[in-house]
Order: C-alpha cells, then structure tokens, then sequence
C-alpha cells in the first residue's frame, strides 16, 4: 500500500494536431490531440503530457483552446510544455486548465524564472524539464551535461548538479530525457536517471529511449523514476497503457491498475 | 430544481479543472467560479479550492474578506475543501516560516520533511505528488457512496494536516506514516487529494458531492 508509480503518455503538438504520428487502429482521427488524450484517460494512464512545439505565435492561441478542451473532458493531471518562457506564458496555460507547467531552455537561460515561478504558482505545478547527454568517455566516471536546442547545443552545465540546483530553485517535479536514448527505443539511460533521482528529493519522471515493456519497469527499478514517459510505444498501438500497468505490477512495482 | 454550486476563486491557480468536473458530473448544476459574497452565499452548495503556497492563500482569502464567507457557508450548506482549501481551516500550518490559518478546525499543518522513507527505508520523494490510495474511516459517509475503500486519489503537496479531534477523520492515507487525507464534519468534507484530477474515484465523489443533503 503506498504511492504509486505513474505512466504518463506524451504528446507532441504541432498547432493543434499530434505530430509523431499516431496510429490506433479504431481511432478517427489520428491527430487530435483531444481524442488521444481521452483514449489515453479510458486506457488508464496517470498523467498526460502535451508538449507543445508550435512555433507561431497565432499557433500558440490554437494550443490554448487545445488544453482547454483537452481540460474540460479528462480529468486527470495534465502537464504542458513548450516554448514557455515567461510568467504569462504559464498562467494563461493554467487558466486554460493545465496542472503543472514544463520549463525547459528558459531555465537554462534564466534560473531565476524557475524560482519565480515557483514563488508565483507554486512548487507543485512546476517541472524542470531537462535534457540530458552523456558527455564522459568510455572508461571514465559517467558525467552528463545538459543541452537546449532539441540536444543540439552544449551548455557546459552539469546535469546532476543543473538538477538539484532547479530543486533548490522551486521546482517540484524534474522531466529527464536522455539526449543519446531519445528515439532509439534501446531503454531509458538508467545511470543518468537514478544519479539524479538519489540527489533530488522531488520527483524523477524518466524520459527517451522507451521501446518495449521491460524498458518502463526498468526505469522504476533501476533507474530509481518516479514516473516514467513514452510516446511512441502507446501512439503506434503496440502496447496499452494498461498492458503496461499490468506488466509493470507483476514486476512487483505499485500501480494504480 | 435545478442545483447551484460557487467555486470560490481567490485569484490562486487553476480552478478550470475544479469546475469543468462539476459541469461533467453535474450536467444540469449551475456551477459559478466567484469571490463574490453574496454569489457564494446563495449558491446551495460551496467548493473551496486552493493550490499554492499557504500564506498566499490565506492572505489573498482574507484580503478579498472570504474568511468572513466561509465562516458563514459552512454553518448551512453542503461545503467541500480541497487540498490547500483543506489546509487552510486549519488553526495554523509550518509552511512559509509559519502561518496562522482560518481556525475552522482545531489542527496543524506539517511539513512532511525531506528524509521520509518507506518500511524498507527507501527515500520517499517529496512532494508526495502521485496516485495514493485512502482507507475510508467514516465509511458510511455519503460522500464515499460507491467508491471502493482503497482507491487510489490524485496527491499533490508536501504538507499534511494533522487534527486535535481524531472523530473528524474520514479518510487516511501511507506516506512514510499514516496521515488524514479526508475529514468530514456534518455538512463539511474536506480532502488534501484533488478529486478533480481523480479520473473515476473521484468523479464520482464529486457527484455524491452534488447530490449530497449535509447530513453525514
């Protein structure tokens, strides 16, 4: 009996519509970021995570009325990211009934946003999202650095040590992705993962990489995660968020099933 | 006829979700976001949201005189606290160095410290931010009316609130110890989880909440 772990399905959101494909087999229409959500809600996931990459600044409006919609119609947690750089930006996405806000690159540019933010709305409603790659050569003790950029830019910043700053910052919640994993379905980078969960007291959520079942248990076990996230595996109909529940439970890891 | 449910708005975070529920559940209520007085008073049953920090809350309450509203609703009418609402009828909470609350209920709010660990000494991360469930203390409460004892309900805060009169208790929750996620007293229910982040459990007590007379 305790908390458990949570799944949360991420969708990228390109004005409006889900980018990253999507494919159910009985789904109408593959891009609405609403409709997923609700199949996502129905297949039990804990969270939803909507990652906005809209660029356009008339793009922005349609992901206002997405998150309201998407808002008004599944209630569970909802986290949205993307291009946010101000305080505005993050109430007027709470306004439309988000619940935790993710910072990304303006954090990294301004760690003070964070702590403002914080002081403003609260811990509990902000993520640091950071974007994580290895940067220590075989052989050497593992170190990590951030990038921005989508992982194109170095920072020089040391992940672990980024992390428990935007902690000591205000930040409730820290999203990991793995830069190198991202994409290549091989598994979290579970070093990176349980070096920053074992030096934070919030919330890890694990991200990048997930290509199977055994990779989001390991995530938990291993990697130390709070949460894990994926997107691919759920958007191409290969596994359910249940099926994923239910795999993840007979690992021996509490889930809400 | 047709039911009235205010969600009182005091300017802190996002209420949104709180009243989209209402509407969900509640298809034929009337469900008003105020900080209006009168508004909230005439409404047949009250919701008392909050999220965010403790003395912002309390401040911004009673800077808009909704001390004085709350006071009054929770004499008469079906009234739910949620979360950062929950915490701030308390006698006095430890968050931001100390602040003394609305005194609605004779309790503390404490921090849950940042070296909590589970029985096999894992460290248990905090806020307490996630799916946990709640054992039913009062279980022939209306409000808990078709929810399964044990069902899991969203949490999200890194303080707790802890009451003088252990009568009070509705619902307890596992976090490193045992700790009051849900007190009811007569026609007041409050609870520290967001049941409007709750998917189905807490749709549902919503719905009950709706539909509920005050009498416990």
């Amino acid at each position: 009996m305790g908390l458990a772990k949570r799944i949360i399905p991420c969708l990228d959101v390109d004005n409006g519509r889900v980018v990253k494909g999507v494919q159910f087999v009985d789904i109408r229409d593959a891009g609405d970021p609403v409709e997923i959500a609700r199949r996502y809600d129905e297949q039990g996931a804990d969270e939803i995570t909507f990652l906005d990459i809209t660029a356009t600044h008339e793009g922005r409006a349609t992901t206002v009325k997405t998150v309201e919609k998407m808002a008004s119609e599944v209630f569970i947690p909802l986290t949205v990211g993307g291009g946010i750089r101000e305080l505005e930006d993050i109430r007027r996405m709470l306004n439309a009934g988000a619940d935790k806000i993710a910072i990304n690159s303006a954090a990294v540019f301004n760690p003070e946003f964070v702590g403002e933010a914080a002081a403003k709305f609260g811990s509990q409603c902000i993520v640091v999202a950071i974007d994580a790659k290895c940067v220590s050569a075989e052989g050497e003790v593992p170190r990590w650095e951030i990038f921005t950029h989508g992982g194109r830019k170095p920072t020089g910043i040391d992940a672990v040590e980024w992390a428990k700053k935007m902690v000591a910052y205000g930040a409730g919640e820290i999203l990991l992705t793995s830069m190198d994993r991202d994409g290549t379905k091989n598994g979290f980078d579970l070093d990176v993962t349980s070096a920053i969960s074992e030096s934070v007291h919030v919330p890890i959520i694990a991200s990048g990489g997930v290509g199977n079942l055994q990779h989001l248990a390991d995530g938990v076990t291993k990697g130390k995660a709070d949460a894990v996230l994926a997107a691919s595996i759920f958007h191409f109909g290969e596994y359910t968020v249940q099926e994923a529940k239910q795999f993840m439970a007979g690992q021996g890891i509490e889930m809400r099933l | 006829m047709k039911t009235t449910v205010a969600v009182i708005d005091y300017g802190m975070g996002n209420l949104h979700s709180a009243s989209k529920a209402l509407e969900h559940v509640a298809p034929d209520a009337t469900v008003v976001v105020t900080a209006d007085s009168d508004t909230i008073l005439a409404a047949d049953r009250v919701v008392f949201p909050g999220v965010g920090a403790i003395r912002d809350c309390v401040g911004e309450i009673r800077r808009l005189g909704l001390d004085q509203v709350v006071a009054e609703a929770i004499q008469q009418k079906p009234f739910l606290a949620i979360c950062v609402g929950m915490q701030s009828m308390m006698s006095h909470s430890e968050e931001n160095d100390g602040v003394d609350c609305l005194d609605m209920f004779d309790g503390n709010v404490s921090f849950f410290g940042e070296a909590l660990t589970d029985t096999n000494g894992q460290l248990l991360k905090v806020p307490h931010m996630g799916w946990n469930q709640v054992s039913q203390v009062q279980a022939k409460h209306p409000l808990w009316k078709g929810i399964d004892d044990n069902s899991r309900f969203y949490f999200v805060h890194s303080y707790y609130v802890s009451v003088k009169d252990p009568t009070l208790v509705a619902g307890q929750c596992e976090y490193g110890f045992p700790f009051t996620s849900v007190i009811a007293k007569d026609n007041i229910f409050a609870v520290q989880f967001h049941p409007e982040k709750s998917q189905h459990a807490g749709l549902k007590l919503l719905g009950n909440f709706m539909n509920w007379d005050g009498q416990s």
